[in-house]
């Protein structure tokens, strides 16, 4: 099983793109560090990517974050090839996306990908069931196996009774999971999501990831998700690459980026995170040397965050807590005074 | 200074020769290949013939009740119906029962015949840009030049009868449909579209599931307005020989017979007000979905 889902891990290597209609004469100033101004000023292109290189790892989530304009719409379009690269490779299992013919091509979308769109992009002349079915439709599924599987994702979204309903009756909240149905109905390894839940209320968006983290533990699948939201990137990626003018400027775990920004630029964007949600205990803990007896207080598992740690601590009365490993060995103490202060912020010290 | 005051034309030695060099060799075409295409329309003149067989051989309480049928199916409106039925009435009342059934007939060839080249060469316009820069101007002319003119080659080539009349009518009433089927495909939703490709339809199946569908409503209001279009030429058709409300008109204006010309004008304009309420409500029912919005 596992080997299986290796196969649906995305290798994204040396990806760029340029817009105009001489990109390819051009893609060579790449080469010599042209920025995206330089390319408009002097050649009136448009740099969309530069030199991407990510590797995400397959069953899991994927986030890709930047403002508008930096890239990240083009780039989850490169994934299945929505738009073709000036230059790069991407890999899915051992295949490459950007060498596949136009028949290939419509395999690998009909088979290995689904994706859900910032608007929506439902059909508006068919109800919320015959919009599910369409991409088993596409695929030539017999009739009876395309509706099974849409009533249970339909069902599996919370939309149970809405399936003769059209798009136009339905809430934004409600249409994205019609999205979302439509997408998972697909049962495609790979789910692209492009700024799926941005046009939802706030309310709704947390409701929507909510859902989005409760299926990814049964479904396991390689999601790749595009936000313009670091708390939505920060609660629902495994990884999070950030994007700024067409350039990835950092990647790594949450934990990773909200702990040691690469630049100013996304400091900016971490100042304001509750790191209580992010960071967890093992991360700031003081590792037990060996033959070192654990000093006692409460017992905690790895992995768990600051914010519930201190919850802990607080309704037990203690102020050391033991981190243990997940077959119940002690690996690690921490105080509660070096717990607060990784809460709030001790980066100006260090 | 001659040169200033009138246009300095080609000889008119050199004109007529070029007039007459065209003319005979249209002429010798026709001698030659007039035959062939006339056997080659030959499908068109028995679609006609039968249809308009049809039309007049059924019992008129018949016709009658068929129109209320598909008035009702269409629309779902009992006004509509009503008029229908209250309108094709007064018709047969005033004696024109027979000649409304021919042009009813026409009109019913023209419309299925349109459809089904129209359409096609709307599709093909939206897909390829190329395409559309090459028919838009054949459009343009077709929709500007005076329909005599294209009347004389047609007569010229298949003589004066059904088929001409139905290929005049067809040439002036076609361009809506292929200019609204082109720009209701044009007009799809891009994120739509986006969504279909990246499901990997193939573009026969983005065609069928999205591009018609959404385009159906504009491309319903060019069907309205070929039949429209289509009903404006009876007049012109029945001067090379097409039976109908056109004939008897066109007998008014050669005798001056103002009566007569009103009524089968107003029995023109009659069917007209029917064909459109019914295909205009039609084509609003199947936008039904756009309606009902949320919140």
């Amino acid at each position: 099983m596992a080997d299986m889902r290796n196969d649906h891990g995305i290798e994204i290597r040396g990806l760029s793109k340029i817009f105009g209609p001489n990109a390819h004469q051009l893609a060579p100033l790449l080469d010599q560090g042209i920025t995206k101004s330089e390319l408009n000023e002097k050649h009136g292109h448009v740099l969309g990517l530069k030199d991407i290189n990510i590797s995400m790892s397959a069953g899991c989530i994927q986030v890709i974050m930047g403002l508008s304009g930096s890239g990240k719409s083009t780039l989850i379009r490169h994934i299945n090839r929505l738009i073709d690269p000036t230059r790069g490779e991407v890999l899915v299992g051992s295949e490459d996306v950007v060498k596949m013919s136009p028949r290939e091509l419509r395999e690998f979308r009909r088979h290995k990908t689904a994706m859900v769109f910032q608007k929506f992009a439902l059909l508006p002349h068919r109800n919320v069931l015959e919009n599910t079915v369409y991409g088993l439709e596409i695929q030539g599924v017999p009739r009876n196996r395309q509706v099974d599987a849409a009533m249970h994702w339909i069902e599996r979204v919370g939309l149970s009774g809405f399936e003769k309903s059209y798009p136009n009756q339905l809430s934004g909240g409600m249409q994205q999971r019609v999205g979302l149905a439509r997408a998972l109905s697909n049962d495609a390894p790979i789910l692209l999501m492009d700024e799926a839940f941005s046009a939802l209320d706030p309310l709704i968006r947390v409701d929507m990831q909510t859902i989005l983290l409760e299926l990814q533990k049964e479904i396991r699948k390689t999601i790749v998700f595009i936000t313009h939201d670091l708390d939505e990137a920060l609660r629902l990626g495994d990884r999070i690459a950030i994007l700024r003018d067409g350039e990835v400027i950092q990647q790594g775990t949450a934990q990773e980026i909200v702990l040691t920004p690469a630049d100013d630029y996304i400091m900016s964007f971490v100042e304001h995170v509750n790191r209580g949600k992010v960071v967890q205990v093992d991360t700031i803990m003081t590792p037990l040397h060996e033959g070192q007896v654990p000093q006692g207080g409460v017992t905690i598992m790895q992995g768990t965050l600051l914010e519930d740690a201190a919850r802990e601590m607080l309704s037990a009365g203690s102020d050391r807590l033991t981190v243990v490993s997940a077959d119940g060995a002690p690996i690690g103490s921490l105080s509660l005074q070096k717990l607060m202060s990784a809460m709030v912020r001790s980066d100006k010290a260090a | 200074m001659d040169w200033f005051w009138s246009f300095p034309h080609l000889s008119d030695d050199f004109l007529r020769d070029l007039r007459r060099a065209i003319d005979d060799s249209f002429r010798t075409f026709t001698r030659s290949y007039g035959d062939m295409l006339e056997a080659f329309f030959d499908p068109l003149r028995i679609f006609l013939i039968q249809s308009e067989r049809l039309m007049l051989n059924t019992p008129w309480p018949i016709v009658l009740l068929v129109i209320a049928a598909i008035a009702w199916f269409a629309s779902r409106s009992i006004w509509i119906v009503l008029g229908s039925v209250v309108t094709l009435f007064l018709i047969g009342m005033f004696d024109m029962w027979e000649d409304t059934m021919r042009t009813v007939s026409m009109i019913f060839v023209c419309t299925v015949i349109a459809i089904a080249v129209g359409i096609p060469l709307g599709i093909l316009m939206a897909k390829s840009d190329r395409v559309r820069n090459v028919i838009n101007p054949i459009l343009d002319v077709m929709q500007t030049m005076p329909s005599f003119v294209y009347l004389i080659p047609v007569v010229m080539l298949l003589g004066i009868g059904r088929v001409p009349g139905l290929i005049a009518v067809v040439i002036y009433a076609i361009p809506p449909i292929i200019r609204l089927t082109n720009l209701g495909i044009r007009l799809v939703d891009r994120d739509v579209l986006e969504a279909a490709d990246a499901f990997g339809s193939s573009s026969w199946q983005k065609l069928k599931n999205v591009q018609l569908p959404l385009a159906l409503p504009t491309i319903m209001a060019g069907i309205n307005q070929t039949i429209m279009m289509a009903l404006a030429m009876v007049v012109i058709a029945s001067m090379i020989g097409v039976q109908g409300l056109g004939q008897p008109v066109l007998r008014a204006i050669n005798n001056q017979y103002f009566t007569l010309g009103v009524f089968n004008g107003l029995a023109i304009v009659g069917i007209a007000i029917i064909f459109d309420r019914v295909s205009q409500a039609y084509g609003k029912r199947l936008q039904k979905h756009l309606e009902i919005v949320h919140g």
